[in-house]
């Protein structure tokens, strides 16, 4: 993931072309997007509907229904932490809330900083390892406070 | 035979057609069924289960609207399980739904308070779930959005999308926090929102309400049905009056509009109430106006006129008749100048728009007007736009195009500015203004050498092909191109993709008509359609857009210096003696003068002396303002009736209150031909007088007496001596109108013209060569100036102007100029410019775009003192229309 990285809507255009004339082009699309920049930018969206001829609320309905597509840009790290029902039964709510008081933001915003993004988890089906974490899309298992704990930091001094 | 479905609601045998519902089969026999989402104009959705029924075969409750009965099905509307499940649904609904009815802005407007009531749910919550609780978006000038009190029917989105083609609604987020708003719910800023407020009007809650001016509550409103008196559509809405205020308008599900209007059609009618209304009639004393008695006016108007005849003769008179007023109020005027003034001086704003359009299609085929309905629309598989900006100036019609290109109709758009529509046509070829004809015979050149023409339609019904064939083959693409300043493959493909149509249907407008040359642009059309077969077929023909809301009637009754009412040439002896005989008066034979070349432009010889208008205000439409300022100067005594103080008016030596059209009963022709009714809604403002009762009464003290008690006698008068209205009444067009020809009072009138034969018999092929402006840019001007309407505004803002949040949309006059010229004059954006011809001067604010040409710019003409300023009066020699479309131009910074 590429955080802050410019706009380039000549350069995005070539890659809504390679998709143009698939059945359902939009959320490939959507996802080449959020690849990119780590959310849906606007000028973004707005190329789209130029280029697909769907309009741009349509566009926008679209990527704000989804939890995996963001609208507003997301942190340069993006801790997700599986809310799911079995890693839920072994304590990920309290990593949840731990890590929601220690980077002061709910789940779905990011740090003041621009450096973390709690984006919501559900189920990644590593349930006998749980509970799991993602950091920008890799698991770690296994997980207690401690651990995330020194995760962050480490993350932090980079 | 159709297959019908027998089946049985509520223990009563029905019938239903194929893929008919067991809503509409309801509907269709009123049997009440609830629905918030349904709505008969597009696909349903089953969102909002209220609709639902008991089926014999299936143990569980399924939603009519989506519901296709199958043979002996029995169905329950009415079961106590259906009533529970729909009390549920409103339970549920009503949970999370504020409670705020006493002070909500829909109380007595909303599908939930209705239903509420008639299955007793109680307003205390059964169900403990969180309220809706969302921002309101006040973006939008005319309405605001207040998720809080959707109910998520999605009837808004689908509308905006589906219906009006633009888009500009979606569900955000999901779940309970779904919300409908505007793209990236950032308000109007990114929205592509046009302000139709059709959302509004399908809304069944109070979600989306329209910015109201005045405090009212339903129950304190009436309704009176009528006819928008904005453009050539013609669409039909209610007038929601509290007293004698107008508080709103709601659009009617019905032929032409199918419930949709535009923002001028729904929110511009503040007009109608305006304190600045004229409220009584005004004598010029030394330069200043004095309210006066109708009495002290019309002697004054009396005494003009007889010292007026008596020194200078009848060719001193002359009467702007208006494409705003009925027809028949255009009638009476113009019987009012042939017999109290003798003259056949009489023409209006027509002149300036479609003359061309009624000569041209006239010598082609026999009549000048719209070949299809608008009806038809949907159903073209090419849709061929030249020389109109549907979506702005037509927009409901602009709806529909979109609506056939949903369905797979290919679009084509030539025009010199890549408007909204080029941006969504499958071809678009831009081209420099005034090459229309290099551009159709292009196209035709390429029909012919391709063989795509239709040699049966030819040979069959028309004459001419070979001298016209000959033209043709001069124009190879290549050749046009360069004229155009398009691409060889753009007019070769937009030939192929026009030919390949079975039912394609050519829309044209003032880009087309306004040319010192525009007679061959229409003909040249008419070439097209007729080569291609395109023509007197359903969803297949030639549709000149009119611009007003009573243009084509205006014409059709008469308001013209050639034709009585009925197009019946006035220099015909059998003509006159029919009118001689009908109005029992001696009548004059010669052709009267028209609107630019004496009337408005009479500086020159100063032959008229003497001008009567009503409801027009050249002083702002017509070309070249200043040479129009000296003529009404010159004239010896002018009387202006309209509904304001226009510009015109300020020129006046009498000035008469007219009412508006809210204020009384009448009919409007639109674009299509269709005759229909206007209905009197509130009691004329002020002192003010309809038009039709001005004028009747000064026939009648002039010593002409007219007694019509009510408009409807006056169209019995018409259609006694106008062939194609001759089957019209008021009792035939009380519902939906009459399309013109109807020629008898069972003729169920025309919808599509030129079947099987061309009015006037065989379909005449004219052999034209491109000619071009007269007024190229030089040295000294070496900018192109085109003009054209914008949305928010009517043509000069006597209307428009007078709505507040209109003008903040569009307050000044401003030009559209691309970046490379714009940078060759060091201009910004929004920077004040002077923009100069060889007429005059005007100023405009730059707004700078990428839709326009180089070295070309646009300016709308609804200013005053704008871009008349600097247009060119050069005329086209068969019909007077002047060259409005192309003059050249010079930008001058202001330092």
């Amino acid at each position: 993931m590429n955080h802050l990285k410019e706009i380039d809507l000549k350069q995005f255009g070539i890659i809504i072309d390679r998709f143009k004339d698939i059945k359902g082009p939009l959320i490939p699309i959507l996802h080449e997007a959020e690849n990119l920049y780590g959310y849906i930018p606007i000028e973004i969206q707005n190329l789209i509907s130029q280029k697909l001829k769907i309009s741009n609320a349509e566009i926008n309905g679209v990527a704000s229904f989804y939890t995996m597509f963001h609208t507003e840009p997301t942190g340069k790290y993006q801790i997700g932490i599986c809310t799911g029902t079995t890693c839920h039964l072994n304590g990920s709510s309290k990593l949840l809330k731990h890590l929601e008081q220690s980077l002061d933001i709910k789940e779905g915003e990011t740090t003041s900083d621009g450096q973390f993004t709690i984006i919501p988890v559900k189920c990644i089906g590593n349930c006998d390892v749980g509970p799991n974490i993602t950091v920008d899309g890799r698991v770690h298992n296994n997980m207690n406070i401690k651990k995330l704990d020194k995760i962050i930091e480490d993350l932090s001094k980079r | 035979m159709e297959k019908l479905i027998k089946f049985k609601i509520d223990g009563v045998e029905y019938n239903a057609k194929e893929n008919e519902t067991v809503l509409d089969v309801c509907k269709k026999n009123d049997i009440f069924i609830p629905t918030f989402c349904h709505d008969d104009r597009f696909a349903s959705e089953a969102a909002c289960r209220m609709c639902l029924v008991e089926t014999s075969n299936s143990n569980k409750l399924m939603t009519s609207c989506t519901l296709i009965p199958t043979e002996g099905v029995e169905i329950q509307t009415n079961s106590d399980i259906v009533l529970e499940a729909r009390q549920e649904v409103l339970k549920l609904t009503w949970a999370s739904h504020p409670n705020d009815c006493v002070v909500c802005e829909a109380d007595g407007n909303c599908k939930l308070q209705d239903y509420m009531y008639y299955y007793d749910i109680p307003s205390e919550k059964e169900y403990n779930i969180e309220v809706r609780d969302f921002e309101i978006d006040d973006s939008n000038k005319f309405f605001y959005i207040d998720p809080s009190k959707c109910i998520l029917c999605g009837k808004c989105i689908n509308v905006c999308d589906q219906l009006v083609g633009v888009g500009a609604l979606s569900f955000n987020e999901r779940g309970k926090d779904t919300y409908v708003s505007f793209a990236f719910n950032k308000g109007m800023d990114f929205s592509t929102c046009v302000s139709c407020g059709n959302c509004v009007s399908v809304c069944p809650t109070g979600a989306l309400v329209e910015k109201s001016h005045t405090k009212f509550r339903t129950k304190e409103t009436r309704k009176v049905r009528t006819t928008c008196p904005y453009c050539g559509v013609g669409c039909q809405f209610n007038l929601v009056l509290k007293g004698d205020t107008v508080v709103r308008v709601d659009p009617i599900n019905t032929t032409p509009n199918e419930g949709l209007l535009c923002i001028k059609g729904k929110f511009a009618y503040r007009y109608i109430n305006h304190p600045n209304r004229l409220k009584s009639p005004l004598i010029k004393k030394n330069g200043v106006f004095y309210e006066a008695t109708w009495e002290e006016a019309y002697t004054l108007i009396v005494n003009k006129i007889s010292q007026a005849k008596k020194t200078y003769g009848s060719s001193a008179f002359a009467g702007l008749t208006s494409a705003k007023c009925t027809n028949e109020e255009n009638y009476l005027f113009q019987k009012f100048m042939r017999i109290i003034f003798g003259t056949n001086n009489i023409d209006h704003c027509a002149r300036l728009c479609h003359a061309s359009t009624v000569t041209g299609l006239a010598t082609t085929l026999g009549s000048g007007a719209m070949t299809n309905s608008i009806s038809e629309v949907k159903n073209h598989d090419v849709i061929f736009v030249i020389g109109s900006n549907t979506t702005e100036t037509h927009p409901v019609i602009g709806s529909f195009m979109r609506q056939a290109k949903k369905s797979g109709a290919k679009i084509i758009v030539a025009e010199p500015r890549k408007i909204d529509l080029a941006k969504e046509a499958d071809l678009f070829v831009q081209i420099k203004p005034g090459t229309n004809v290099a551009l159709l015979n292009g196209m035709m050149n390429v029909i012919y050498n391709e063989n795509l023409y239709d040699k049966e339609f030819i040979r069959k019904r028309t004459e001419n092909f070979d001298d016209f064939i000959k033209v043709v083959k001069q124009y190879p693409p290549e050749r046009c191109a360069k004229i155009c300043g398009c691409s060889v493959d753009g007019i070769i493909e937009a030939a192929r993709i026009y030919a390949a149509g079975e039912k394609a249907g050519i829309y044209y407008a003032m880009g087309i008509t306004q040319h010192s040359n525009g007679t061959n642009h229409v003909k040249s059309i008419a070439n097209l359609a007729m080569l291609t077969g395109n023509i007197g077929k359903e969803s297949s023909g030639i549709n000149p857009l009119r611009g007003q809301n009573n243009v084509q009637g205006a014409c059709d009754v008469g308001g013209l210096p050639d034709v009585y009412p009925g197009y019946q040439k006035v220099h015909l002896p059998e003509v006159k003696a029919k009118f001689e005989k009908a109005w029992g008066v001696k009548l004059s034979d010669e052709i009267g003068h028209s609107l630019l070349s004496h009337i408005t432009h009479g500086a020159k010889d100063h032959s008229i002396k003497f001008l009567y208008i009503m409801g027009e205000n050249p002083i702002v439409s017509d070309p070249d303002i200043t040479n129009v300022k000296e003529a009404l100067n010159n004239m010896n005594f002018i009387v202006v009736q309209d509904i304001f103080l226009t510009e015109t008016a300020q020129y006046a030596d009498v000035v008469l209150p007219a009412s508006s059209y809210a204020e009384k009963d009448g009919t409007f022709t639109n674009t299509e031909r269709r005759v229909q009714r206007i209905r009197k809604a509130l009691d004329p403002i002020g002192d003010s007088k309809p038009d039709w009762v001005i004028i009747q009464e000064l026939m009648t003290l002039l010593g002409y007496p007219q007694h019509f008690n009510h408009p409807s006698e006056i169209m019995d008068e018409i259609a006694s001596l106008s062939p194609i209205y001759a089957g019209i009444n008021y009792d035939r067009i009380d519902k939906i109108g009459l399309q013109w020809p109807v020629h008898n009072k069972n003729h169920p009138g025309t919808k599509y013209l030129h079947k099987d034969k061309f009015s006037r018999g065989l379909g005449l092929f004219t052999p034209i060569e491109y000619l071009g402006a007269k007024e190229l840019p030089d040295d000294e001007y070496p900018l192109t100036l085109t003009t054209g309407r914008v949305l928010y505004h009517f043509h000069t803002r006597t209307m428009t102007g007078k709505c507040t949040r209109i003008n903040e949309l569009v307050p000044n006059n401003f030009i559209e100029i691309n970046q490379i010229t714009a940078k060759k004059y060091k201009l910004d954006d929004m920077e004040e410019v002077i923009i100069k011809s060889r007429r005059g001067e005007t100023t405009a604010e730059v707004h700078i775009t990428d839709i326009i040409g180089d070295n070309i710019i646009f300016m709308p003409f609804h200013f005053a003192d704008g871009a008349n300023m600097l247009t060119n009066v050069v005329l086209d020699e068969t019909c007077d229309i002047p060259e409005l479309k192309v003059a050249a131009c010079e930008i001058v910074k202001k330092s």
